[in-house]
């Protein structure tokens, strides 16, 4: 049997031209009165994967959820299961499950009730409901909270029979509001790695709707970032970090640093931008080609720009300024340096050793350096 | 050292505090308690005592016409001497002539038919209410209490005009054909019925609003989703959640309606028996006060002792619960 890490390795099946979508949106639009939704939106979503609806709150993420669990229905465009058109099927027909933000357990039945809710309702054999009841506790490590209610657990607790009751019909897709939103910081780590470990060993399809982006690149194969209902890129958490596709999404995934500039000159492999004061800077062209004189953006994330008191010698791009705020965060410093022209840069540095030799602090003099591939260059 | 220092500054505060603030404030609290206790004791407990009292008398033919009455012109001793006249003797007449069984058999049973329609009545309306948008449910709520700002005798004779042979229902139905003649209602137990069901709806329908509002919607949507239809996901979450305002309403109806006098008196003509009408009879026709005080006396344990039980299991459950 292959590993867990194993099967993680080689999952790539959106790289794959011959790989089935399992889940498919195509021109979904979902209207409220005025107010859209969704625009005209378009997906695919592969079996066994970890996806994951990232945006800020009332971006439509969890409308899109919403259609695929059967609550609302799109006002135009279609959403397939399987190659099953899943318009008209009411909720309580779809092989979807969802789990619910509030986790709506239901207060009045037992841990044990609420798990096999759902298998009653299927009709499964009593004993048959006993096991998968049994085997779902265990799964989450509740076995001795069986037979409490709902308002006797904790918040950690019920988030887990939320999740045991979701996943005991054993869905073709499991959707998840965000599941982690209502627990505290080092609880919310921890059951990040539970819930892909849960994933890959049930080998279920998990669709989750989040805003915490720093959630989304630990748990999901692959993330959409959604804006004003649309999609603004679909990518691995590794892509969307590194090569955003906008300015939208790198500002919206982690922090970035904008250098805005006229292409000045361009080679087979560089550019060289030109900025508002003069400074200039050589970057690599990247995947997007700009026209001469055209009016672009450098990306660049803190932490590969590098800060020194002294200018590096072998540095191709090397900026002077000041050191503005320094943010001592223990694993790293950030350091807010302005620039002679008046930007204000963000960088980022690992606290490797404990002792540095040549700390900076506030007002001394620095230059910031960075490589030419360090980052990507955008449309303005 | 910082527990040390923490006290240190709390100390002098408490100390400094003045005693008669903390002493205030005790009796204040205590205040708060007491008013309403004493409201109960001379408003409820010390009429009932008095009641009580009378049924144990015999009646006589004077001013109050109930013998004996307990004064003190005879002293101290007189007033315990009149103790010893006291008797059962009206309890005992009320077990030996049918009538009174009778009376409070119906009651109850037409009090607990009106209390199930009501129920069946009221249940959808305050779903409705608590389901509707959060703008216009004001409104309904309102409406809801709209026909206290009526008088309620005035309502009750206004469904006379409403059910009377020649009344607006039976034109109505004439004129549309559905019925060739006149439907008898007035005078029966259905003009009963329909009559408590109106008058306590509101009753009914504002505890099960309160216990319905305030019920999560993503309950119903969470039992759709694990496979659960529409009719079979109210019936296992709604319905159960909403069962202490079932209750609660049941109560408010079932309790009213079982001594209810206007209601079977204005509706339900002279051949309808329950326990309010004769009480009324046996004070005011009869002038038999003592008999009359133990039919009210027997009606509030009636009414009193299975709420008092279903409290305490119910108080028993939630200990559980815990």
């Amino acid at each position: 049997m292959k590993s867990l890490g194993s099967i993680r390795r080689d999952f790539a099946p959106w790289n794959d031209p011959n790989a089935k979508p399992y889940i498919q949106f195509e021109n979904v639009t979902k209207k409220f009165g005025d107010f859209t939704a969704v625009n005209n939106l378009s997906l695919t979503i592969f079996e066994r994967e970890f996806f994951a609806l990232l945006g800020a709150s009332g971006c439509g993420k969890s409308t899109l959820l919403r259609m695929l669990a059967g609550f609302e229905e799109p006002t135009a465009g279609r959403i397939l299961l399987d190659g099953q058109d899943l318009r008209g099927i009411p909720p309580y027909r779809r092989p979807v499950n969802m789990m619910f933000q509030s986790y709506a357990l239901f207060p009045h039945m037992t841990v044990e009730k609420n798990i096999a809710f759902g298998l009653k309702q299927e009709g499964m054999p009593g004993p048959d409901i006993e096991k998968r009841v049994a085997e779902m506790l265990k799964l989450v490590k509740l076995e001795q909270f069986a037979k409490r209610k709902p308002h006797q657990l904790s918040g950690g607790q019920r988030q887990r029979v939320a999740l045991a009751r979701s996943v005991a019909k054993r869905p073709k897709v499991l959707l998840l509001d965000e599941p982690l939103g209502a627990l505290d910081k080092k609880l919310r780590e921890e059951t990040q790695f539970e819930l892909m470990d849960l994933q890959q060993n049930l080998g279920l399809t998990f669709v989750v709707v989040t805003h915490d982006q720093e959630e989304a690149m630990t748990m999901a194969d692959r993330i959409a970032i959604i804006d004003k209902g649309e999609v603004m890129q679909v990518a691995t958490p590794a892509e969307v970090y590194e090569a955003p596709a906008s300015r939208f999404v790198a500002h919206f995934v982690g922090n970035v640093n904008m250098f805005e500039g006229k292409v000045a000159e361009r080679s087979a492999n560089t550019t060289r931008i030109t900025g508002p004061s003069g400074a200039q800077i050589v970057v690599e062209n990247g995947g997007g080609a700009a026209a001469a004189n055209a009016d672009i953006v450098f990306a660049i994330r803190p932490e590969k720009i590098k800060v020194s008191s002294k200018k590096p010698a072998d540095a191709v791009n090397a900026l002077e300024g000041e050191v503005y705020d320094v943010a001592y965060l223990g694993d790293m410093t950030v350091y807010h340096i302005r620039l002679d022209d008046g930007q204000i840069i963000r960088a980022s540095a690992l606290n490797a050793a404990r002792v540095t030799e040549d700390p900076l602090t506030w007002n001394d003099r620095a230059w910031v350096s960075f490589r030419p591939d360090a980052g990507v260059v955008l449309a303005r | 050292m910082s527990n040390i220092a923490v006290t240190d500054t709390a100390m002098p505060s408490t100390a400094a505090k003045p005693f008669l603030t903390r002493l205030g404030a005790g009796f204040v609290n205590r205040l708060v308690i007491i008013v309403p206790y004493l409201w109960l004791l001379f408003f409820f407990l010390i009429p009932f005592v008095i009641v009580f009292k009378i049924s144990l008398s015999q009646t006589a033919i004077a001013m109050p016409p109930y013998t004996p009455v307990l004064d003190f012109k005879g002293g101290v001793s007189g007033f315990f001497a009149g103790f010893r006249n006291l008797n059962f003797d009206n309890y005992v007449w009320l077990t030996q002539d049918a009538l009174y069984f009778k009376a409070y058999v119906t009651s109850v049973i037409i009090a607990a038919i009106s209390t199930l329609l009501t129920l069946i009545v009221g249940y959808p309306i305050a779903y409705g209410m608590s389901r509707a948008p959060a703008t216009i449910r004001p409104t309904l709520l309102m409406l809801v209490i709209l026909p206290f700002w009526t008088s309620f005798l005035i309502r009750v004779y206004a469904w006379i005009g409403i059910l009377k042979p020649e009344g607006l229902l039976n034109q109505l139905l004439l004129s549309l054909h559905i019925i060739n003649q006149p439907l008898v209602i007035l005078n029966t137990y259905t003009a009963i019925f329909i009559g408590i069901v109106y008058s306590y709806l509101p009753f009914m329908v504002l505890p099960l609003y309160s216990s319905l509002e305030k019920m999560d919607y993503s309950l119903i949507e969470a039992a759709k989703d694990l496979g659960c239809p529409p009719t079979s996901a109210f019936w296992k979450i709604t319905f159960p959640l909403s069962v202490p305002g079932v209750i609660a309403g049941c109560l408010l109806v079932f309790i009213p309606a079982v001594g209810e006098f206007v209601i079977p008196d204005l509706l339900g003509g002279s051949s309808t028996l329950m326990i309010g009408k004769t009480l009324w009879n046996e004070f005011f026709a009869n002038r038999d006060w003592p008999v009359s005080s133990a039919v009210a006396v027997i009606l509030l344990l009636l009414l009193t002792v299975p709420i008092m039980l279903f409290q305490q299991a119910q108080a028993k459950a939630q200990e559980q619960d815990k």
